[in-house]
Protein backbone atom coordinates (compact mmCIF):
# COMPACT_ATOMS: atom_id res chain seq x y z
CA UNK A 1 0.00 0.00 0.00
CA UNK A 2 1.33 3.01 -1.00
CA UNK A 3 0.53 6.04 1.21
CA UNK A 4 1.38 10.14 1.16
CA UNK A 5 4.50 11.01 2.06
CA UNK A 6 3.75 13.46 5.74
CA UNK A 7 3.46 17.27 4.45
CA UNK A 8 2.10 20.41 5.54
CA UNK A 9 -1.13 21.45 3.97
CA UNK A 10 -1.77 25.40 3.45
CA UNK A 11 -5.39 26.01 2.45
CA UNK A 12 -4.98 29.88 0.81
CA UNK A 13 -7.93 31.74 -0.02
CA UNK A 14 -6.68 34.40 -2.10
CA UNK A 15 -3.94 34.56 -4.86
CA UNK A 16 -2.13 36.68 -3.38
CA UNK A 17 -2.15 34.42 0.04
CA UNK A 18 -1.19 31.20 -2.27
CA UNK A 19 1.72 33.26 -3.82
CA UNK A 20 3.38 34.41 -0.61
CA UNK A 21 3.11 31.05 1.19
CA UNK A 22 5.08 29.40 -2.14
CA UNK A 23 7.48 32.65 -2.24
CA UNK A 24 7.87 32.55 1.85
CA UNK A 25 8.26 28.11 2.09
CA UNK A 26 10.87 28.25 -1.20
CA UNK A 27 11.42 25.21 -3.05
CA UNK A 28 9.81 22.76 -0.32
CA UNK A 29 6.57 23.75 -1.05
CA UNK A 30 4.34 22.68 -4.16
CA UNK A 31 1.11 23.66 -5.60
CA UNK A 32 -1.98 21.44 -5.79
CA UNK A 33 -4.74 21.99 -8.02
CA UNK A 34 -6.86 18.72 -8.58
CA UNK A 35 -4.38 16.32 -7.31
CA UNK A 36 -4.56 14.10 -10.33
CA UNK A 37 -0.81 14.11 -11.07
CA UNK A 38 1.09 15.23 -8.07
CA UNK A 39 -0.49 12.99 -5.73
CA UNK A 40 0.26 9.75 -7.41
CA UNK A 41 3.33 11.32 -7.70
CA UNK A 42 3.69 11.71 -3.99
CA UNK A 43 2.91 8.47 -3.22
CA UNK A 44 5.40 7.09 -5.57
CA UNK A 45 7.39 9.35 -3.88
CA UNK A 46 8.42 10.93 -6.92
CA UNK A 47 7.96 13.83 -5.53
CA UNK A 48 8.12 14.85 -1.93
CA UNK A 49 6.88 18.39 -1.21
CA UNK A 50 7.44 19.31 2.87
CA UNK A 51 4.28 21.83 2.08
CA UNK A 52 1.62 21.85 0.08
CA UNK A 53 0.11 24.71 -0.89
CA UNK A 54 -3.81 23.83 -1.56
CA UNK A 55 -5.11 25.81 -4.45
CA UNK A 56 -8.85 25.03 -4.18
CA UNK A 57 -9.96 27.66 -1.72
CA UNK A 58 -9.09 30.30 -4.52
CA UNK A 59 -12.06 31.07 -6.08
CA UNK A 60 -10.48 33.78 -8.62
CA UNK A 61 -8.44 30.84 -9.52
CA UNK A 62 -12.10 29.61 -11.29
CA UNK A 63 -13.08 33.07 -12.37
CA UNK A 64 -13.57 33.53 -16.14
CA UNK A 65 -14.03 36.64 -18.49
CA UNK A 66 -14.77 37.38 -21.82
CA UNK A 67 -16.34 35.83 -24.94
CA UNK A 68 -15.82 33.98 -28.21
CA UNK A 69 -15.82 37.57 -29.89
CA UNK A 70 -13.03 39.13 -27.62
CA UNK A 71 -11.20 36.01 -26.44
CA UNK A 72 -11.97 34.35 -23.40
CA UNK A 73 -10.19 33.97 -20.33
CA UNK A 74 -10.25 30.44 -18.01
CA UNK A 75 -9.14 30.54 -14.40
CA UNK A 76 -6.59 27.78 -14.09
CA UNK A 77 -8.49 25.70 -12.03
CA UNK A 78 -11.10 25.35 -14.93
CA UNK A 79 -12.08 21.84 -14.49
CA UNK A 80 -11.58 19.75 -17.59
CA UNK A 81 -14.93 18.09 -17.06
CA UNK A 82 -16.55 21.60 -17.24
CA UNK A 83 -14.03 22.50 -20.41
CA UNK A 84 -15.12 19.85 -22.54
CA UNK A 85 -18.82 20.46 -22.20
CA UNK A 86 -18.74 24.38 -22.59
CA UNK A 87 -21.10 25.88 -24.69
CA UNK A 88 -18.61 28.54 -25.84
CA UNK A 89 -15.79 26.74 -25.90
CA UNK A 90 -17.25 24.39 -27.65
CA UNK A 91 -18.66 26.70 -30.11
CA UNK A 92 -15.53 28.87 -30.40
CA UNK A 93 -12.40 26.43 -29.55
CA UNK A 94 -13.85 22.57 -30.00
CA UNK A 95 -10.24 20.98 -30.57
CA UNK A 96 -9.31 22.40 -26.60
CA UNK A 97 -13.01 21.21 -25.53
CA UNK A 98 -11.89 17.76 -27.43
CA UNK A 99 -8.33 17.57 -26.11
CA UNK A 100 -10.05 18.02 -22.30
CA UNK A 101 -12.46 15.69 -23.09
CA UNK A 102 -9.39 12.84 -24.40
CA UNK A 103 -7.75 12.95 -21.12
CA UNK A 104 -7.97 10.41 -18.62
CA UNK A 105 -11.29 9.35 -17.88
CA UNK A 106 -14.73 10.72 -16.32
CA UNK A 107 -13.87 10.89 -12.70
CA UNK A 108 -10.24 11.97 -13.36
CA UNK A 109 -11.78 15.10 -15.70
CA UNK A 110 -14.21 15.70 -13.01
CA UNK A 111 -10.92 16.80 -10.16
CA UNK A 112 -8.32 17.64 -13.06
CA UNK A 113 -7.74 21.23 -13.95
CA UNK A 114 -6.95 23.12 -16.70
CA UNK A 115 -3.69 24.36 -15.03
CA UNK A 116 -2.75 20.89 -13.75
CA UNK A 117 -2.64 19.45 -17.14
CA UNK A 118 -0.62 22.34 -18.54
CA UNK A 119 2.13 21.52 -15.51
CA UNK A 120 1.63 17.66 -15.89
CA UNK A 121 4.86 16.40 -14.83
CA UNK A 122 6.97 14.90 -17.76
CA UNK A 123 6.62 11.01 -17.92
CA UNK A 124 8.90 8.14 -18.26
CA UNK A 125 9.12 4.55 -18.51
CA UNK A 126 11.79 4.59 -16.03
CA UNK A 127 10.05 7.39 -14.14
CA UNK A 128 6.35 6.81 -13.15
CA UNK A 129 7.52 3.81 -11.51
CA UNK A 130 6.77 2.69 -7.50
CA UNK A 131 10.04 3.78 -5.46
CA UNK A 132 11.07 0.12 -4.79
CA UNK A 133 10.63 -0.17 -8.72
CA UNK A 134 13.19 3.10 -8.86
CA UNK A 135 15.32 1.93 -6.26
CA UNK A 136 15.94 -1.19 -7.94
CA UNK A 137 17.47 0.35 -11.46
CA UNK A 138 19.23 3.16 -8.69
CA UNK A 139 16.84 5.69 -9.61
CA UNK A 140 17.10 7.80 -12.65
CA UNK A 141 18.48 11.88 -12.91
CA UNK A 142 15.28 13.31 -12.81
CA UNK A 143 14.67 11.83 -9.27
CA UNK A 144 17.56 10.92 -7.12
CA UNK A 145 19.84 8.71 -9.64
CA UNK A 146 22.88 10.36 -12.46
CA UNK A 147 21.49 8.31 -15.34
CA UNK A 148 18.83 8.72 -18.11
CA UNK A 149 17.97 5.31 -18.65
CA UNK A 150 16.60 6.02 -21.98
CA UNK A 151 19.65 7.28 -23.34
CA UNK A 152 22.54 6.66 -21.17
CA UNK A 153 25.04 8.90 -22.61
CA UNK A 154 22.68 11.62 -22.84
CA UNK A 155 23.16 14.47 -20.13
CA UNK A 156 19.94 15.66 -20.08
CA UNK A 157 16.18 14.08 -19.32
CA UNK A 158 14.13 12.42 -22.00
CA UNK A 159 10.79 12.45 -19.58
CA UNK A 160 7.71 13.24 -21.98
CA UNK A 161 5.57 15.97 -22.23
CA UNK A 162 2.02 14.05 -22.15
CA UNK A 163 -0.71 16.99 -21.61
CA UNK A 164 -3.19 17.08 -24.28
CA UNK A 165 -4.31 20.56 -23.93
CA UNK A 166 -0.70 21.79 -23.98
CA UNK A 167 -0.43 21.47 -28.04
CA UNK A 168 -3.12 22.57 -28.27
CA UNK A 169 -2.90 25.85 -26.74
CA UNK A 170 -0.07 26.08 -28.48
CA UNK A 171 -1.58 25.98 -31.45
CA UNK A 172 -4.15 28.26 -30.68
CA UNK A 173 -1.83 30.62 -29.94
CA UNK A 174 -3.18 31.19 -26.48
CA UNK A 175 -1.55 32.85 -23.65
CA UNK A 176 -0.64 32.24 -19.61
CA UNK A 177 -0.30 34.08 -17.12
CA UNK A 178 2.16 33.18 -13.69
CA UNK A 179 1.36 35.16 -10.63
CA UNK A 180 4.16 35.48 -8.15
CA UNK A 181 4.25 37.77 -5.07
CA UNK A 182 6.05 40.22 -7.60
CA UNK A 183 2.95 40.46 -9.86
CA UNK A 184 1.84 39.00 -13.01
CA UNK A 185 3.91 38.10 -16.11
CA UNK A 186 1.56 37.03 -19.07
CA UNK A 187 3.61 35.01 -21.53
CA UNK A 188 2.30 32.84 -25.24
CA UNK A 189 1.68 29.50 -23.73
CA UNK A 190 4.08 27.56 -26.06
CA UNK A 191 6.81 30.10 -23.87
CA UNK A 192 5.97 28.22 -20.88
CA UNK A 193 7.64 24.87 -22.06
CA UNK A 194 11.24 24.22 -22.31
CA UNK A 195 12.68 21.17 -23.92
CA UNK A 196 14.09 19.62 -21.02
CA UNK A 197 12.58 16.52 -19.21
CA UNK A 198 13.26 17.86 -15.87
CA UNK A 199 13.11 21.61 -15.96
CA UNK A 200 10.45 21.36 -18.39
CA UNK A 201 8.36 24.63 -17.26
CA UNK A 202 9.48 27.93 -17.70
CA UNK A 203 7.36 28.67 -14.85
CA UNK A 204 10.19 30.12 -11.87
CA UNK A 205 10.09 29.27 -8.24
CA UNK A 206 7.25 31.20 -6.48
CA UNK A 207 5.06 31.50 -9.40
CA UNK A 208 1.36 29.92 -9.43
CA UNK A 209 -0.36 29.23 -13.34
CA UNK A 210 -3.07 31.23 -12.88
CA UNK A 211 -5.01 32.04 -16.09
CA UNK A 212 -4.90 30.95 -19.24
CA UNK A 213 -6.21 33.21 -22.23
CA UNK A 214 -7.65 32.15 -25.24
CA UNK A 215 -7.63 34.17 -28.67
CA UNK A 216 -11.04 34.83 -30.65
CA UNK A 217 -10.94 33.17 -33.47
CA UNK A 218 -10.76 34.95 -36.53
CA UNK A 219 -12.57 34.32 -39.84
CA UNK A 220 -11.66 31.36 -42.26
CA UNK A 221 -10.31 29.62 -38.97
CA UNK A 222 -10.43 26.01 -37.82
CA UNK A 223 -8.31 23.83 -35.60
CA UNK A 224 -8.49 20.53 -34.59
CA UNK A 225 -6.52 17.85 -32.04
CA UNK A 226 -6.06 14.29 -32.48
CA UNK A 227 -5.12 11.55 -29.59
CA UNK A 228 -3.32 8.04 -30.38
CA UNK A 229 -3.07 5.64 -26.97
CA UNK A 230 -3.86 2.13 -26.92
CA UNK A 231 -6.74 2.45 -24.67
CA UNK A 232 -10.02 4.79 -25.56
CA UNK A 233 -9.71 5.65 -22.29
CA UNK A 234 -7.21 6.69 -18.95
CA UNK A 235 -4.49 6.36 -21.27
CA UNK A 236 -1.77 9.39 -21.31
CA UNK A 237 -1.27 10.03 -25.26
CA UNK A 238 1.47 8.44 -27.12
CA UNK A 239 0.82 11.09 -29.54
CA UNK A 240 -1.23 14.18 -30.04
CA UNK A 241 -1.47 16.47 -32.95
CA UNK A 242 -2.51 20.10 -32.38
CA UNK A 243 -3.54 22.13 -35.85
CA UNK A 244 -4.94 25.29 -36.54
CA UNK A 245 -5.10 27.05 -39.80
CA UNK A 246 -6.65 29.62 -41.24
CA UNK A 247 -8.10 29.43 -44.55
CA UNK A 248 -8.54 32.46 -46.83
CA UNK A 249 -11.72 33.66 -49.20
CA UNK A 250 -10.16 30.85 -52.17
CA UNK A 251 -9.77 27.73 -49.69
CA UNK A 252 -5.92 28.40 -49.36
CA UNK A 253 -4.21 28.88 -46.38
CA UNK A 254 -3.08 31.85 -45.55
CA UNK A 255 -1.66 30.59 -41.70
CA UNK A 256 -0.87 27.45 -40.32
CA UNK A 257 0.15 26.13 -36.57
CA UNK A 258 0.90 22.83 -36.09
CA UNK A 259 2.23 21.22 -32.50
CA UNK A 260 3.03 17.78 -31.74
CA UNK A 261 2.51 16.40 -28.07
CA UNK A 262 4.07 13.23 -26.81
CA UNK A 263 6.96 12.82 -28.68
CA UNK A 264 9.24 15.53 -26.75
CA UNK A 265 9.68 16.59 -23.34
CA UNK A 266 7.35 20.07 -24.60
CA UNK A 267 4.86 20.71 -27.07
CA UNK A 268 6.79 20.49 -30.28
CA UNK A 269 6.00 23.16 -33.28
CA UNK A 270 6.07 21.91 -36.27
CA UNK A 271 7.35 25.03 -38.00
CA UNK A 272 8.56 23.95 -41.02
CA UNK A 273 5.39 21.76 -41.91
CA UNK A 274 3.23 24.98 -41.11
CA UNK A 275 5.32 27.39 -43.48
CA UNK A 276 4.78 25.01 -46.32
CA UNK A 277 1.26 25.12 -46.15
CA UNK A 278 0.84 28.67 -46.48
CA UNK A 279 -0.52 29.55 -49.98
CA UNK A 280 -1.61 25.49 -50.24
CA UNK A 281 -4.59 23.60 -50.53
CA UNK A 282 -5.15 21.46 -47.74
CA UNK A 283 -7.62 19.26 -50.61
CA UNK A 284 -4.64 18.52 -52.39
CA UNK A 285 -2.77 14.92 -51.61
CA UNK A 286 0.36 15.83 -51.95
CA UNK A 287 0.52 18.49 -50.23
CA UNK A 288 -0.63 16.52 -47.03
CA UNK A 289 2.04 13.97 -47.97
CA UNK A 290 4.23 16.62 -47.98
CA UNK A 291 2.89 18.70 -44.86
CA UNK A 292 2.78 15.43 -43.01
CA UNK A 293 6.66 14.29 -43.64
CA UNK A 294 7.84 17.78 -42.50
CA UNK A 295 5.38 17.97 -39.22
CA UNK A 296 6.70 14.25 -38.19
CA UNK A 297 10.47 15.49 -38.15
CA UNK A 298 9.95 17.03 -35.23
CA UNK A 299 9.09 13.90 -33.27
CA UNK A 300 11.95 12.90 -31.62
CA UNK A 301 10.09 9.54 -29.83
CA UNK A 302 12.29 7.68 -27.22
CA UNK A 303 12.14 4.30 -25.99
CA UNK A 304 10.16 5.25 -23.37
CA UNK A 305 6.49 5.26 -23.58
CA UNK A 306 4.17 2.73 -24.74
CA UNK A 307 4.34 1.39 -28.60
CA UNK A 308 7.46 0.86 -30.35
CA UNK A 309 9.62 3.42 -31.66
CA UNK A 310 9.58 2.84 -35.32
CA UNK A 311 5.61 2.70 -35.52
CA UNK A 312 5.04 5.77 -33.50
CA UNK A 313 7.33 8.03 -35.62
CA UNK A 314 5.45 6.52 -38.56
CA UNK A 315 1.90 6.99 -37.15
CA UNK A 316 3.10 10.69 -36.49
CA UNK A 317 3.07 10.82 -39.99
CA UNK A 318 -0.04 9.30 -40.48
CA UNK A 319 -1.98 11.34 -37.69
CA UNK A 320 -0.34 14.82 -39.16
CA UNK A 321 -2.14 13.52 -42.26
CA UNK A 322 -5.53 12.71 -40.36
CA UNK A 323 -5.63 16.21 -38.82
CA UNK A 324 -4.83 18.00 -41.91
CA UNK A 325 -7.56 16.23 -43.88
CA UNK A 326 -9.93 16.52 -40.92
CA UNK A 327 -9.60 20.07 -41.28
CA UNK A 328 -9.76 20.21 -45.18
CA UNK A 329 -13.71 18.86 -44.83
CA UNK B 1 -4.51 34.05 9.23
CA UNK B 2 -4.82 33.76 5.59
CA UNK B 3 -7.52 31.05 5.02
CA UNK B 4 -5.59 28.30 6.92
CA UNK B 5 -8.59 25.39 7.49
CA UNK B 6 -7.84 22.63 9.37
CA UNK B 7 -4.04 22.77 9.63
CA UNK B 8 -2.51 22.08 12.97
CA UNK B 9 1.41 21.99 13.52
CA UNK B 10 3.55 19.29 11.16
CA UNK B 11 4.35 16.37 13.00
CA UNK B 12 4.34 12.72 12.85
CA UNK B 13 1.27 12.86 16.12
CA UNK B 14 -0.64 15.75 15.03
CA UNK B 15 -3.82 14.36 13.91
CA UNK B 16 -6.35 17.01 11.68
CA UNK B 17 -9.85 17.55 12.68
CA UNK B 18 -12.42 16.73 9.79
CA UNK B 19 -16.13 17.66 9.58
CA UNK B 20 -17.75 15.24 6.95
CA UNK B 21 -21.31 14.03 6.05
CA UNK B 22 -20.42 10.82 5.05
CA UNK B 23 -23.89 9.59 3.46
CA UNK B 24 -26.02 12.01 4.84
CA UNK B 25 -24.59 11.84 8.40
CA UNK B 26 -22.67 14.09 10.04
CA UNK B 27 -19.03 12.81 10.80
CA UNK B 28 -16.99 14.24 13.11
CA UNK B 29 -13.13 12.75 13.70
CA UNK B 30 -9.37 13.26 13.80
CA UNK B 31 -7.55 11.50 11.37
CA UNK B 32 -3.51 11.79 9.99
CA UNK B 33 -3.42 14.52 8.22
CA UNK B 34 -1.37 12.36 5.00
CA UNK B 35 -4.38 10.42 4.96
CA UNK B 36 -6.43 10.45 1.61
CA UNK B 37 -10.46 10.32 1.54
CA UNK B 38 -10.28 6.64 0.94
CA UNK B 39 -7.65 5.94 3.72
CA UNK B 40 -10.05 7.78 5.99
CA UNK B 41 -13.13 6.23 4.84
CA UNK B 42 -11.89 2.52 4.95
CA UNK B 43 -9.72 3.16 8.28
CA UNK B 44 -11.40 5.84 10.24
CA UNK B 45 -15.33 5.43 9.40
CA UNK B 46 -14.82 1.33 8.70
CA UNK B 47 -16.56 2.22 5.38
CA UNK B 48 -15.00 -0.35 3.21
CA UNK B 49 -17.39 -0.65 0.65
CA UNK B 50 -15.56 1.71 -1.19
CA UNK B 51 -12.09 -0.77 -2.73
CA UNK B 52 -8.77 0.51 -2.35
CA UNK B 53 -7.42 -0.69 -5.90
CA UNK B 54 -4.47 0.87 -7.81
CA UNK B 55 -4.10 4.11 -5.49
CA UNK B 56 -3.07 6.10 -8.63
CA UNK B 57 -6.46 6.81 -9.88
CA UNK B 58 -6.15 4.37 -13.03
CA UNK B 59 -8.75 1.54 -12.10
CA UNK B 60 -11.89 3.35 -10.42
CA UNK B 61 -12.52 1.09 -7.20
CA UNK B 62 -12.34 3.84 -5.10
CA UNK B 63 -14.61 6.24 -6.59
CA UNK B 64 -16.62 8.20 -4.67
CA UNK B 65 -19.26 10.84 -5.07
CA UNK B 66 -18.32 13.83 -3.52
CA UNK B 67 -20.12 17.00 -3.51
CA UNK B 68 -22.69 15.12 -5.84
CA UNK B 69 -19.40 14.78 -8.43
CA UNK B 70 -18.01 11.22 -9.39
CA UNK B 71 -14.10 11.67 -8.28
CA UNK B 72 -11.46 9.02 -7.05
CA UNK B 73 -11.37 8.60 -3.22
CA UNK B 74 -7.19 7.93 -3.71
CA UNK B 75 -6.89 10.86 -4.96
CA UNK B 76 -8.25 13.51 -2.63
CA UNK B 77 -6.43 14.50 0.87
CA UNK B 78 -9.11 14.03 3.55
CA UNK B 79 -8.09 17.76 4.76
CA UNK B 80 -9.66 18.89 1.32
CA UNK B 81 -12.86 17.14 2.23
CA UNK B 82 -13.64 19.61 5.19
CA UNK B 83 -17.35 20.61 5.09
CA UNK B 84 -18.10 18.52 2.10
CA UNK B 85 -20.73 15.69 0.99
CA UNK B 86 -19.37 12.41 0.31
CA UNK B 87 -21.53 9.22 -1.00
CA UNK B 88 -20.47 5.47 -1.48
CA UNK B 89 -21.92 2.93 -1.85
CA UNK B 90 -22.80 2.22 1.32
CA UNK B 91 -24.72 5.35 0.96
CA UNK B 92 -26.79 3.82 -2.10
CA UNK B 93 -28.87 1.48 -0.31
CA UNK B 94 -32.63 2.83 0.26
CA UNK B 95 -33.72 1.65 3.72
CA UNK B 96 -32.86 -2.04 4.18
CA UNK B 97 -33.52 -2.45 0.62
CA UNK B 98 -31.01 -2.39 -2.41
CA UNK B 99 -31.54 0.37 -5.06
CA UNK B 100 -32.72 -0.65 -8.32
CA UNK B 101 -29.41 -0.36 -9.70
CA UNK B 102 -27.83 -2.89 -7.09
CA UNK B 103 -30.62 -4.75 -7.66
CA UNK B 104 -30.28 -4.58 -11.41
CA UNK B 105 -26.28 -5.50 -10.76
CA UNK B 106 -26.95 -8.61 -8.74
CA UNK B 107 -29.78 -9.79 -11.25
CA UNK B 108 -27.70 -9.13 -14.13
CA UNK B 109 -24.61 -11.00 -12.97
CA UNK B 110 -23.03 -7.25 -13.22
CA UNK B 111 -20.20 -8.52 -10.50
CA UNK B 112 -17.67 -11.46 -10.52
CA UNK B 113 -15.54 -11.06 -8.02
CA UNK B 114 -17.13 -7.94 -7.32
CA UNK B 115 -13.74 -5.69 -6.28
CA UNK B 116 -14.85 -2.82 -9.13
CA UNK B 117 -18.45 -3.13 -8.22
CA UNK B 118 -18.72 -0.74 -5.92
CA UNK B 119 -16.90 2.01 -8.63
CA UNK B 120 -18.70 0.97 -11.09
CA UNK B 121 -22.19 1.29 -9.15
CA UNK B 122 -20.90 4.98 -8.09
CA UNK B 123 -20.32 5.93 -11.56
CA UNK B 124 -23.61 4.31 -12.76
CA UNK B 125 -25.59 6.64 -10.09
CA UNK B 126 -23.78 9.50 -11.05
CA UNK B 127 -24.32 9.15 -14.78
CA UNK B 128 -28.22 8.34 -13.70
CA UNK B 129 -28.48 11.19 -11.68
CA UNK B 130 -27.54 13.55 -14.79
CA UNK B 131 -29.02 11.14 -17.33
CA UNK B 132 -31.93 8.90 -16.82
CA UNK B 133 -32.35 7.50 -20.07
CA UNK B 134 -28.87 7.33 -21.40
CA UNK B 135 -27.66 5.54 -24.64
CA UNK B 136 -25.27 2.12 -24.34
CA UNK B 137 -22.66 4.67 -25.66
CA UNK B 138 -23.49 7.22 -22.98
CA UNK B 139 -22.93 4.33 -20.49
CA UNK B 140 -20.22 2.96 -21.85
CA UNK B 141 -18.22 6.64 -21.98
CA UNK B 142 -19.73 7.35 -18.20
CA UNK B 143 -18.35 3.97 -16.91
CA UNK B 144 -14.63 4.45 -19.06
CA UNK B 145 -13.00 5.12 -15.89
CA UNK B 146 -13.81 2.33 -14.22
CA UNK B 147 -11.95 -1.25 -14.62
CA UNK B 148 -13.11 -4.98 -14.47
CA UNK B 149 -10.32 -7.25 -14.87
CA UNK B 150 -13.02 -10.30 -14.81
CA UNK B 151 -14.23 -9.03 -18.24
CA UNK B 152 -17.69 -8.10 -17.34
CA UNK B 153 -18.50 -5.29 -19.14
CA UNK B 154 -21.59 -6.72 -20.81
CA UNK B 155 -23.35 -7.95 -18.02
CA UNK B 156 -22.50 -4.18 -16.64
CA UNK B 157 -23.74 -2.11 -19.43
CA UNK B 158 -27.04 -4.57 -19.25
CA UNK B 159 -27.78 -3.92 -15.55
CA UNK B 160 -26.95 -0.03 -15.83
CA UNK B 161 -30.02 -0.14 -19.05
CA UNK B 162 -31.93 -2.33 -16.46
CA UNK B 163 -31.71 -0.14 -13.20
CA UNK B 164 -32.28 2.89 -15.32
CA UNK B 165 -35.30 1.79 -16.27
CA UNK B 166 -36.73 0.71 -13.06
CA UNK B 167 -35.48 4.14 -12.35
CA UNK B 168 -37.57 5.29 -14.78
CA UNK B 169 -40.59 3.53 -13.27
CA UNK B 170 -40.56 0.98 -16.03
CA UNK B 171 -40.05 -3.07 -16.11
CA UNK B 172 -36.41 -4.14 -15.72
CA UNK B 173 -34.49 -5.81 -19.01
CA UNK B 174 -34.94 -9.69 -18.45
CA UNK B 175 -31.18 -10.91 -18.40
CA UNK B 176 -29.56 -12.55 -21.90
CA UNK B 177 -27.49 -14.66 -19.86
CA UNK B 178 -28.13 -17.11 -16.97
CA UNK B 179 -26.59 -15.76 -13.71
CA UNK B 180 -27.26 -19.37 -12.30
CA UNK B 181 -25.60 -22.02 -13.73
CA UNK B 182 -27.62 -25.42 -12.95
CA UNK B 183 -26.25 -27.87 -11.33
CA UNK B 184 -23.60 -25.84 -9.58
CA UNK B 185 -21.04 -26.62 -12.71
CA UNK B 186 -18.93 -24.17 -14.77
CA UNK B 187 -20.87 -24.06 -18.46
Amino acid sequence: MMRLPRFRYHAPRLLSEAAALLADLGPEAMPLAGGTDLLPNMKRRQQTPAHVVGLRGVEALSARSGDPARGLTLGAMTRLASLEQDGQVLAAWPALARAAGLVASPPLRNMATLGGNLCLDTRCTYYDQSEPWRASIGYCMKREGEVCWVAPGSERCWAVSSSDTAPVLCALGAEVTLTSKAGDRRIPAQALFADDGMQYLTRRPGEILSAIHLPPPRPGEKATYLKLRRRGSIDFPVLGVAARVKLGAGGAVEEAHLVLGAVGSRPQAAEEASKFLVGKRLGDAEVVAEASRLASQVAKPMQNTDFGLAWRKQAAREWVARALRELAG
Amino acid sequence: MGGSLVTLPAGARDKIRLAVTVNGEARDLLADPYKTLLEVLREDLGLTGTKHGCELGECGACAVLLDGELQLSCLVPAVECEGRQVTTVEGLKIGPELSPLQEAFADHGGSQCGYCTSGMLMAATWLLGRKPDPTRQEIQEALAGQLCRCTGYQQIYEAVESGARVLRGEKPLPPTLSTVVEGGGHG
